[in-house]
């Protein structure tokens, strides 16, 4: 790595944290099923089985919509889900500062159990370590998780195809949005709430509606730009996006003007972009609205060739011109300039 | 350089200090560079202060000029005004 | 829907200014932005493209982050490191390089770097750590400095003796002028900064029509605004005249806001400041009064040693951010240089010239 400290940058979603994965955990943990690089491992057992883990280190630990616990759950059975599995066993592990009051330990802790539960998943194992005051930050949690894949479904970051439509389960920036809000230094009242939420019925409906689905993923860190941008790099295509399609919630619009923020690089958590057969697109929309989760489900954009072989993401914009929808760099800091 | 959003004014508090909401969020922002707002104007906000209070009939005239400037480049013989 | 913005970016509007800009424009015509939040949104909506083929849109020196001296951010991560600081600034300032390091990396190795979103949050840091010595990267044009400024008032006025500034703050007219005396680009008008202009007003453009004869026009942000101000530039280049208008009246005005005028002026005297990309430029920059010397981060730190200045090899910046080239005509520009390894200031900010043509613009146009 070019630095020789681990910047708050490797951690961002970006391309410095795909820099961090490729020359560090990519190439220390060299293994195919890792290599693939999708949302969970799929693997060969009994049956097929889809495994994942995930940390999670969110500052507040309590936010608008949300929590730790339910996001250590809700990311961990999204990630399984977009493997085209259907959740089933998790773990979870704490490292917890001491003086973490039990009160706090408990709302988390059920937070997760409710969460598992709408999920239908099993919290089956886990682990506790504390640490010296000031070593951790209150709480961290890791999630593992293992589903069973779906028989013949074939979802990969890889597999798009030009024609194929774009869609995404609702409106985008929400979860950053209201985790920033609460942030010291920074405070601003709005009553966005985090989309956090498991989104496996939500996959469950599109997968039996019989659409043809590419691809599926969670436009986490680093947003909606990041996974379109990572689902353009693996599959060799443009993905061309309609921002008047877009949509963004007007309190999150409003924040990342105040704050020079783009909501295309703000993160989410309760939402997926899928990738379909043009000819479903209006058949995996309407399964999506089905679940709770979707009720805003919209095509987006398509997949096109790349002409000349340079994979990108484009963006029409709302005064119908067209630009280049880029990944985020680094953190996202808010701006004045 | 400067990034400025417009937000309206929705109460004065003590200490130069008034809320301002920009489309659903709210703020609290510095009114010493502009005493004259008040509770229903639209201020433009840059780094938690109100630089300026908007001209709603500034705006609405810009807007007019702009439809009239499109409107004239679609006559077949739009001629420079 | 924010009230104010979505209303200027209508797509209708915008083309029909787009015909009416094919219909009037008969030369070729550079036009300068003077304003880096310009340069973000010419290149996010896509309009470096989409105006006629013979207009083209030039980026100058107008992020406050770029146009900063290596040596002004050697010495800021001087003082971060001083005992007892807390450094505060905005966002921007964080991950630019100075010669050897930024704040980002001084943060990691353990300076404690705080970003506020307003001066306002760096004063009441001040006041909830009376230990500590809460100093404040005050970087940024005629918009800025008056918050900055009041935040002096402020500590005073509250007793806050733990509150320092260390101004490389910068006036935009100056540099305007140094560019034109330069001489190097051949400029048919200035799209000069809306949000400057609402501090300062239209009227310290006027020496540039006067004595150079280029068109000047002030406008806003959103993508109307910029069209409109390039529709008024070429309107005023086609009739053969040369004088300053405003297209942002809905937020400027003549005389802009004079209290946050006698702000600056109240707290800062006109000092001369070192542009990256042109150097000194007398008159250009702003220093803190003597009668406020207490809350002067540069004579409160005077003593601190600062590294010798190293500029970054091969990167051309300083041709950019003077509008000589495009970004795109650097030969590191999208190769050694990109946003996730920077070589320069103006990859490196959210509003550098190299870091918006990079993330946005379709298709290059080369040969400023
Ligand atoms: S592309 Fe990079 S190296 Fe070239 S001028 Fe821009 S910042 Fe400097």
């Amino acid at each position: 790595m070019a630095d020789d400290r681990v910047l708050l940058a490797h951690g961002s979603g970006g391309k410095v944290s795909h820099r961090l994965i490729d020359e560090v955990f990519m190439k220390v943990f060299t293994d195919p099923v890792l290599n693939r690089q999708d949302d969970a491992a799929v693997v060969p057992g009994g049956e097929q089985l889809a495994f994942t883990t995930d940390s999670y280190v969110v500052k507040p630990i309590f936010f608008p919509g949300g929590d730790i616990g339910k996001l250590a759950v809700c990311g961990t059975v999204n990630d399984l889900s977009m493997s085209g599995a259907v959740p089933k066993y998790i773990s979870a592990a704490f490292v917890i500062e001491e003086g973490f009051a039990f009160a706090e330990l408990y709302r988390v802790v059920e937070s997760m159990a409710a969460a598992a539960d709408e999920a239908g998943v099993a919290i089956v194992t886990g682990d506790t370590k504390v640490v010296e005051r000031g070593s951790a930050d209150q709480i961290f949690i890791n999630t593992a998780g293992v589903g069973i894949m779906r028989p013949g479904a074939d979802i990969a970051a890889a597999n798009l195809r030009p024609g194929d439509a774009v869609i995404i389960s609702g409106s985008i920036g929400d979860h950053g949005v209201a985790v920033m809000s609460t942030r010291e230094g920074l405070s601003f009242r709005t009553a966005i709430e985090s989309d956090c939420a498991p989104l496996n019925g939500l996959i469950a409906a599109v997968i039996d509606s019989g659409a043809d689905v590419h691809a599926l993923r969670d436009p986490t860190r680093g947003g909606l730009a990041s996974t379109l941008n990572e689902f353009a790099a693996q599959s060799g295509v443009v993905v061309a996006i309609d921002e008047t399609q877009v949509l963004v919630a007007d309190q999150v619009a409003g924040a990342c003007e105040m704050l020079g923020l783009d909501p295309y690089q703000v993160a989410n958590e309760g939402k997926v972009v899928a990738v379909v057969a043009a000819a479903d697109a209006d058949k995996a929309v309407a399964a999506m609205r089905t679940s709770p989760y979707g009720r805003e489900a919209r095509i987006i954009g398509i997949v096109a060739e790349a002409p000349d072989g340079k994979p990108r993401v484009t963006l029409k914009t709302t005064v119908g011109t067209t630009r280049i929808l880029d990944m985020l760099v680094g953190e996202q800091l808010p701006r004045i300039c | 350089m400067c990034l400025g959003v417009p937000g309206k004014v929705i109460a004065v508090k003590d200490d130069w200090i008034a809320e301002v909401d920009i489309s659903g969020v709210v703020i609290d922002v510095g009114l010493q560079f502009t005493p004259e707002a008040k509770v229903g104007d639209y201020v433009l906000v840059h780094t938690g202060y109100a630089m300026h209070v908007m001209d709603e009939a500034e705006a609405m005239e810009t807007l007019k000029l702009l439809e009239e400037m499109g409107a004239a480049a679609e006559l077949p013989d739009g001629q420079i005004s | 829907m924010v009230k104010y913005l979505s209303e200027f970016r209508n797509p209708e509007l915008a083309a029909g200014i787009l015909r009416r800009l094919e219909k009037v424009s008969t030369r070729p015509v550079s036009f300068m932005e003077v304003c880096g939040t310009h340069t973000v949104s010419i290149s996010k909506n896509g309009l470096r493209q989409a105006v006629p083929d013979n207009i083209r849109l030039l980026s100058g020196p107008g992020c406050p982050v770029c146009v900063t001296a290596n040596a002004d951010i050697d010495r800021m991560i001087a003082i971060a490191a001083q005992p007892d600081v807390i450094l505060t600034t905005f966002g921007d300032m964080i991950k630019v390089p100075g010669s050897y390091s930024s704040l980002a990396k001084e943060k990691a190795a353990g300076s404690d770097i705080r970003i506020v979103y307003s001066t306002r949050d760096a004063v009441k840091l001040a006041q909830d750590n009376p230990d500590k010595r809460v100093v404040f990267y005050g970087v940024g044009f005629e918009t800025t400095t008056p918050t900055v400024a009041m935040s002096i008032l402020d500590a005073r006025q509250k007793n806050v003796a733990n509150y320092s500034v260390l101004s490389v703050h910068k006036v935009v007219p100056p540099a305007m002028k140094a560019l034109l005396d330069l001489g190097e680009v051949t400029l048919d008008g200035f799209i000069c900064p809306g949000h400057v202009s609402v501090v300062i007003g239209t009227r310290p453009y006027e020496f540039i029509p006067k004595d150079y004869g280029i068109p000047c026009v002030v406008t806003g942000f959103e993508p109307l605004d910029i069209l409109e101000g390039v529709l008024m530039l070429v309107e005023q280049v086609e009739r053969g005249e040369a004088k300053v208008e405003n297209a942002y009246k809905r937020l400027v005005t003549t005389d802009g806001n004079k209290i946050a005028m006698e702000t600056i002026h109240r707290v800062f005297e006109p000092g001369d400041a070192d542009w990256r990309g042109i150097g000194v430029i007398p008159g250009s920059g702003l220093n803190i009064r003597q009668e406020f010397a207490d809350f002067d981060a540069a004579r409160l730190f005077a003593g601190v040693e600062v590294p010798p200045v190293k500029e970054h090899k091969g990167c051309r910046c300083g041709e950019v951010l003077r509008g000589v080239i495009y970004p795109y005509d650097c030969g590191l520009f999208g190769k050694a240089c990109v946003p996730e390894h920077p070589i320069g200031p103006c990859m490196v900010s959210g509003e550098g010239s190299c870091a918006a043509y990079y993330r946005y613009d379709e298709k290059p146009r080369t040969g400023a």
